[in-house]
Order: structure tokens, then C-alpha cells, then sequence
């Protein structure tokens, strides 16, 4: 079932249509990518879902009813330009986050010392944010965002600033999030962490969406007969009339080759005809990297995948 | 509802707790009143000195007795001393000042010295010639032998002072006094100038601050932009009211704790008397009973000064305070919105020049007005400026202590009241686009387009 569904949202400013009858519809308790170039209207939309803006027409649905002024309170979100005030302590800024999102005193407390000693920063209490360094400040803004323990959050490019270890610390908190029952909208430029972490993602691109499914599918129908085949030892293979040799790559007593498989032939007929060339360790179909199947939507403006 | 509070909470208290905010709060009283209290301190302190001054005259006695005695001096006419002996003698004869006068005086006025330790206050010497001149000019009067001179020196002698007396609807007579409403009048424009500009601007540089620090989205996700925005603007003026009256009451704490502890009992006449603006500030906000306590201390010691008392308690004190209640709260509602929209438009601070210009010249053309107003009240620069929203919270609350018909103040709040709330729908309209353009120069028609955004 849909936790959150946008129907049919259309939002313009002035002259540009920064989204064109866009709809996306985020399973409950699944992580959604969002994705798509600089201005393709990502951030309108996250802005539309937080009912900072509201859409020209369209329809906006969580938990299968019209999104109202209230739910706010049931969305979290870290935007990616993210602020802290600066003079404040961070304590003090945490607790007047929570109280915001309708949380009392007393809970807000409860539950911020909880995240303080989860995450490891419980000496920063009464610390100025200004003291801070980026990546300490951008905690604290994470457990702003997850504090009144919201039904929908929504990431904005979460990873910017934080170290690999912190990048981990984060990922698996996200993870654990999903775990509980929340359900993520996580907007990003960095395809592998849509690979780790999404389960279905939106692209977009001039305010439309260009690819929606689920991560796994879409990477498998974008394959396109490409295979992945290692030898455990040097090999110079032929190409034929049914494949052709994308690339090839040679390790210690180890050749990598990515082939396209260019008639209809079964992969056993493939792995028949390689099998004179060596001694094969792995055969695989080789999926596309998000990265690929982004910038091949991106630029050449097609919505479905070439086969 | 419950975000607005959370909202003005936070704007309050980490203002209130800045060290600024701390430092300011509790100087400015010291300072007003010291102000105060060091003049009345150094007038009274030379006052309560005994002074003997010696007066000697060369080769006459003209002058035998004619410098009349004050409070605190006396003068000791000394006959058959010389003025070279008592020169050199002055540590032992221990005379505060020897007035030496020669007899070219008649025709000399610089032929009159007087010696002394200390520079002798402006009052001493005023009142020496004074009564020198008058007894010169009696002496020439008796050179030309008129009759009965001395009785008509008595019918032509007179004195003037004039009783500004203002008559009400009601019909009852009031004394005034056009010095303590002029000085009322400055006051209450003046504070309302202050304090609509700085806390106008600073509810400018808080947006601004949101703004660039991007925290503004996290919290409009949470709350409406209109709601932080008068949130913002509510807490401010909060932070003002509460400057304001720890102000009144610290000044007024401090000017009663110096003066009773600096004063003996006894010299509290003096004091009062030599400090007519010290209660008037008093009289502003001193509990009744004691008011008439003072009153009738005053009315004791000077009738000039319970003139002058009874004056500033016969000002209208109940409209004064309400209608200063009244424009503070709805200009500063009016500038602060066009501050915040302001605030909302630009990136930083350095932008903000060209939109500051035309809130600016409004602000400081009214307190030129104002000043005008005080001397001429009833001038027709001062009717329509005290209409218009802008200049109104300044110049009718400089025209109030002089009297103003009950329509003019009724239409000018009715005004200012419808625009205010105009501007404030204005300002949120703004606002709520402005705070999320970045990067981009915004122009004034950038922001007409933006007042016509709907939704």
C-alpha cells in the first residue's frame, strides 16, 4: 500500500513549469529515491510534500487521504541546504525543532536524550552550533529531522558533508528507520547509495518523470544482453557475429570482459562458444549502474530504455 | 496557534538572554539617571557650603550693605580694611571670595573684582550685579533730585510671568505648563522613533539570519512562513516592552535610592527645587499618594514650582499612556512587517540599501515634523502628518500633550489601524516567496510579481 501518492501535481513559477503533471506513489516502509538533474524540479516537489508550496492542481495523498496543513507534523525533513541557528546551543535548537513538529517539552527531551547517546554526541549539548564543525552540525539536523518520529521523511542529499564512517553511521540509521516503519523519500545525486539503499526510485527530469519502477527491475530491464564473464587466466577472445567485446580488463592470471550479446542467442550458446577462448571462473549478466541508466535518461531525453 | 508561542518563545528569551540585551538594559538607566542625579548633586552640594565674602570699598561707603544675603552666603562688609592686606592675609581671614569695589564704578563696570580659592558659581555673580546695577542706578536716579523718588521707584517697578492656561471641552480650566508638554511631546516621539527603528531593523536582521543560514526551510516545513514571520515581529516587540519598562522602573529605583541616600531629610527642598526635571520624571510614574505628598512639599517650599507640578500631573496621563500604547504598537506592527518583507528579499545584509531608503525617509521626515510640531501644534503640516500611517506614530504622539480634537486622533488610529493590516497581509505575501529565492538580485518588480503569487 501507498503511504504517500502525488497525482497528477503541476506547479508553475512565473514562466517555467517546474513540474508537469508529475505523480509518484512511495510504498509504506520502503526507501523511494528521487532523482534527477539540478533544476528538474525535485526540490519543488519535496517543497509541494512539505506544504511549503502548494501545487496548481494535482492531488497529494498520505496514508490514503488528502495531505493536510496538520501532517506536517507526520513528515520529517532535512533539506539540503541545511541551517542551524548559529548563536543557539544545540540543545536548546534541538528541543525548539521538536516543539515545532508538536512534540512537549517533556517528550522532546525523552527522546533527545536517546538520540544524543545514540549517535554519540551528548557532549555537544551545550555547545553553540557556531562552535561545530559541518559534519557534527549535520547530526544534530538529522535527529531534528527523525526526532517526532514522523511516518514520512523526507532526505535531501543526507551524505553531502559527512566523512565514509559518518556516511555509514547515517546509511545504517536510515535503514533502521525503514525497519521501524517509517517510509523515506531520499532525493540524491549519488547513484551508488540509490543502488544500497532504494527500493523504488522516480527520475526526473524538466518537471516529468522520465523512469519509475522498482531499483532491481529497472536496472534488469536496462541490461540490454550485456554479460559480465571472468577467466582465471590470460585470455585474447574473438569476437564473433553474435557478441561483441565491450570491454576487457586484465589482472594477475585474471581477464574481465563485458560483452553485448547482439543476435537472440541463449546465454548457454554464448558461454559454449566463450568456453574455447579459457577456463571461465563467473558468468554473469551485468547491470547497468544507476549512474548509466541516469545519464543515458538525462541526455537522451527518452523514457524508456532502448533494447 | 501553539507554533506562534513556540516561535515567540524562542525569539524572547534568546534575545533577553544576550549579554547585550543585559548590558544595555542595565546601563541605561544608570546613565538617565545620572543624568539626573549629577546636576542635582552638584548644584545642591555647592549649595549647602556656607560662604562668607568679604566686601571692601575704596575711599567710600556707597555701598555699605547693599548686597542683600542668600542662603548659603553672606556678605561681611568690612570698613577701614585695606583690599592689598586682606589680599595677602586670604588663608587666615577665611573668607570664601573679597568682592573689591572701586569707585570708578559709576562709570567703570569693570571696576569690580573679586578674589577667591574656587571659580565662583554663575548665580553668586549674576546676583552681585544685579545689586550693584540697581543700587548704581538708584544713586544716579538721586542725582537729578526728583521728588518722591523713592515711592515712585516702587510704583514702577514690576515684574511679569506668563499663565498659560488651557481651556478643555468640558469647560474646566487647567494650568499648563507649554515647557513640560514640549518636553513631553520630544519624549514621546522620540521613544517612539527609537524603538520602532531598532527593533524594526532587527526584526529585519533576524530574517535575514534565517534566511541565510537556510534555517528558515526546516522551520516552514513545520510551521506557516506567516506564523514565523509574526512570531518573529510578536517576540520583538515583546523584547521591547519588557527594555522599556525595566528602564522605567530601574531609573525611577535608582534616581529614589541616590537622592534619599545623598540627601539628608532636610536639604530634600533644595534638592527638589533645583531639580524641576528630575520630577518631572517622577510625576510620570510615581503612585498617586506620593505624587500629592510631593505636591504638597513643593507646594511648601515654591508656588512657582507647584505651578509647574501641578501642570505635569494635569496632563492627559490616561490618553498619553493609551494612545503611546496605541502608535507604538501599531507602527512598529507597520515598519516591522515592511522590515521582515525586506528581510525576506535579499541575501544579506549589504542589499538591503536600496529598499532601506524609502522606509527610512518616511521615519526620520516624521521626526522632523514632530519637531516642527512641537512648536506650532495646530499647523496644518502637523494635522496631515499625524493622519498619514507613516509619519502618524510619531507626530501625534509629539502633537497629544498640546491637545489634539478626539476626531483627528480617532481617524488618524483608524487609519494607521487599516494600515497596518494591510501591510502586514502585504509583508506575509512576500515573505513567504522572498525567503526561498536565493542567489537571485531582487528587484522592486520582482517583488510586485511576487505580492501576486497565489497559494
Amino acid at each position: 500500500m501507498a503511504l504517500f501518492e502525488a497525482q497528477n501535481v503541476t506547479k508553475q513559477y512565473g514562466s517555467t513549469l517546474a513540474l508537469d503533471r508529475l505523480s509518484i506513489s512511495v510504498p509504506a516502509q520502503s526507501i523511494y529515491g528521487l532523482l534527477g538533474p539540478n533544476g528538474a524540479g525535485k526540490t519543488t516537489l519535496i517543497r509541494i510534500i512539505n506544504q511549503i508550496t502548494g501545487p496548481d492542481s494535482g492531488e497529494l495523498f498520505l496514508d490514503g487521504r488528502k495531505l493536510k496543513p496538520s501532517d506536517v507534523a507526520d513528515i520529517g525533513y532535512l533539506p539540503e541546504e541545511r541551517g542551524l541557528y548559529k548563536k543557539m546551543k544545540v540543545g536548546e535548537q534541538a528541543l525548539y525543532f521538536a516543539r515545532l513538529k508538536g512534540l512537549t517539552k517533556h517528550e522532546a527531551m525523552r527522546r533527545l536524550k536517546y538520540w544524543f547517546k545514540k549517535l554519540d554526541i551528548v557532549d555537544w549539548w551545550g555547545k553553540k552550533v557556531e562552535e561545530l564543525s559541518k559534519g557534527m552540525a549535520q547530526k544534530v539536523q538529522f535527529v531534528t529531522t527523525v526526532l517526532h518520529e514522523p511516518k514520512l521523511i523526507i532526505f535531501d542529499e543526507p551524505f553531502t558533508g559527512f566523512d565514509p564512517v559518518n556516511v555509514n553511521i547515517i546509511k545504517n540509521e536510515i535503514l533502521f528507520l525503514r525497519e521501524r516503519g517509517a517510509t523515506i523519500i531520499f532525493s540524491t545525486h549519488n547513484m551508488g547509495s540509490v543502488e544500497e539503499l532504494c527500493d523504488n526510485i522516480t527520475l526526473i527530469d524538466h518537471g516529468r518523470s522520465m523512469l519509475e519502477g522498482k531499483v532491481d527491475e529497472i536496472r534488469k530491464s536496462w541490461a540490454g544482453n550485456e554479460y559480465t564473464v571472468t577467466f582465471d587466466e590470460k585470455v585474447r577472445v574473438p569476437e564473433n557475429g553474435k557478441f561483441s567485446i565491450l570491454e576487457s580488463a586484465e589482472e594477475d592470471h585474471k581477464t574481465v570482459i563485458r560483452l553485448k550479446s547482439l543476435t537472440s542467442a541463449s546465454t548457454n550458446q554464448i558461454i559454449s562458444e566463450l568456453m574455447n577462448s579459457g577456463n571461465i571462473s563467473a558468468f554473469s549478466p551485468a547491470l547497468p549502474s544507476m549512474n548509466d541508466i541516469f545519464l543515458r535518461v538525462v541526455q537522451s531525453k527518452s523514457p524508456e530504455p532502448t533494447r | 496557534m501553539s507554533k506562534i508561542s513556540v516561535i515567540i518563545e524562542r525569539e524572547y528569551i534568546t534575545r533577553v538572554r544576550k549579554k547585550s540585551f543585559i548590558i544595555m538594559t542595565l546601563l541605561a538607566p544608570l546613565l538617565m539617571a545620572a543624568v539626573i542625579v549629577v546636576p542635582t548633586l552638584l548644584m545642591t552640594n555647592q549649595d549647602t557650603e556656607m560662604k562668607k565674602i568679604a566686601v571692601i570699598e575704596d575711599k567710600s561707603d556707597l555701598f555699605k550693605n547693599v548686597i542683600p544675603n542668600l542662603k548659603n552666603t553672606e556678605f561681611v562688609y568690612l570698613e577701614n580694611t585695606r583690599f592689598e592686606d586682606l589680599k595677602n592675609n586670604f588663608e587666615q581671614a577665611g573668607y570664601y571670595g573679597v568682592l573689591y569695589i572701586s569707585p570708578e564704578v559709576i562709570n567703570v563696570p569693570e571696576a569690580v573684582q573679586m578674589i577667591s580659592r574656587k571659580q565662583p558659581p554663575i548665580t553668586l555673580l549674576e546676583h552681585i550685579e544685579r545689586s550693584l546695577e540697581k543700587e548704581i542706578e538708584r544713586q544716579k536716579l538721586l542725582t537729578y533730585k526728583i521728588e518722591n523718588l523713592d515711592e515712585i521707584m516702587k510704583n514702577v517697578r514690576s515684574k511679569v510671568s506668563v499663565q498659560t492656561i488651557k481651556l478643555d471641552s468640558t469647560g474646566s480650566v487647567k494650568q499648563t505648563s507649554t515647557g513640560i508638554s514640549m518636553a513631553l511631546a520630544y519624549i514621546n516621539s522620540f521613544l517612539i522613533y527609537i524603538l520602532v527603528f531598532v527593533f524594526g531593523s532587527q526584526v529585519m536582521r533576524g530574517v535575514i539570519e534565517e534566511k541565510t543560514s537556510r534555517v528558515v526551510e526546516v522551520i516552514i516545513s513545520s510551521a506557516k512562513p506567516v506564523e514565523l514571520m509574526m512570531g518573529k515581529i510578536i517576540g520583538l516587540a515583546l523584547v521591547g516592552l519588557t527594555q522599556f519598562l525595566i528602564w522605567i522602573i530601574l531609573t525611577f529605583g535608582i534616581v529614589t535610592v541616590v537622592k534619599s541616600s545623598v540627601f539628608p531629610k532636610e536639604n530634600v527642598k533644595t534638592a527638589v527645587q533645583s531639580a524641576p526635571q528630575d520630577l518631572m520624571t517622577r510625576s510620570m510614574n510615581i503612585p498617586q499618594e506620593q505624587a500629592e505628598q510631593i505636591t504638597q512639599q513643593a507646594n511648601n517650599i515654591s508656588p512657582e514650582f507647584a505651578k509647574i507640578f501641578d501642570s505635569a500631573l494635569n496632563q492627559p496621563w490616561g490618553l498619553i499612556i493609551f494612545s503611546f500604547i496605541f502608535y507604538f504598537i501599531s507602527g512598529y506592527l507597520l515598519y516591522a512587517s515592511i522590515f521582515a518583507a525586506i528581510g525576506s528579499a535579499v541575501d544579506n545584509e549589504t542589499e538591503t540599501q536600496q529598499f532601506m531608503l524609502p522606509i527610512t525617509i518616511p521615519i526620520i521626515f516624521g521626526l522632523f515634523v514632530a519637531m516642527s510640531t512641537m512648536q506650532n501644534p495646530e499647523s496644518s503640516i502637523a494635522f496631515w502628518f499625524s493622519l498619514i500611517p507613516f509619519t502618524s506614530p510619531i507626530v501625534m504622539m509629539a502633537r497629544i500633550p498640546f491637545g489634539v480634537p478626539g476626531w483627528q486622533l480617532a481617524l488618524s488610529m483608524v487609519v494607521l489601524a487599516a494600515t497596518f493590516v494591510g501591510f502586514v497581509w502585504m509583508a506575509a505575501k512576500i515573505y513567504r516567496t522572498g525567503i526561498l529565492m536565493y542567489g537571485k538580485k531582487t528587484s522592486w518588480q520582482e517583488i510586485w510579481k511576487w505580492l501576486r503569487y497565489k497559494g
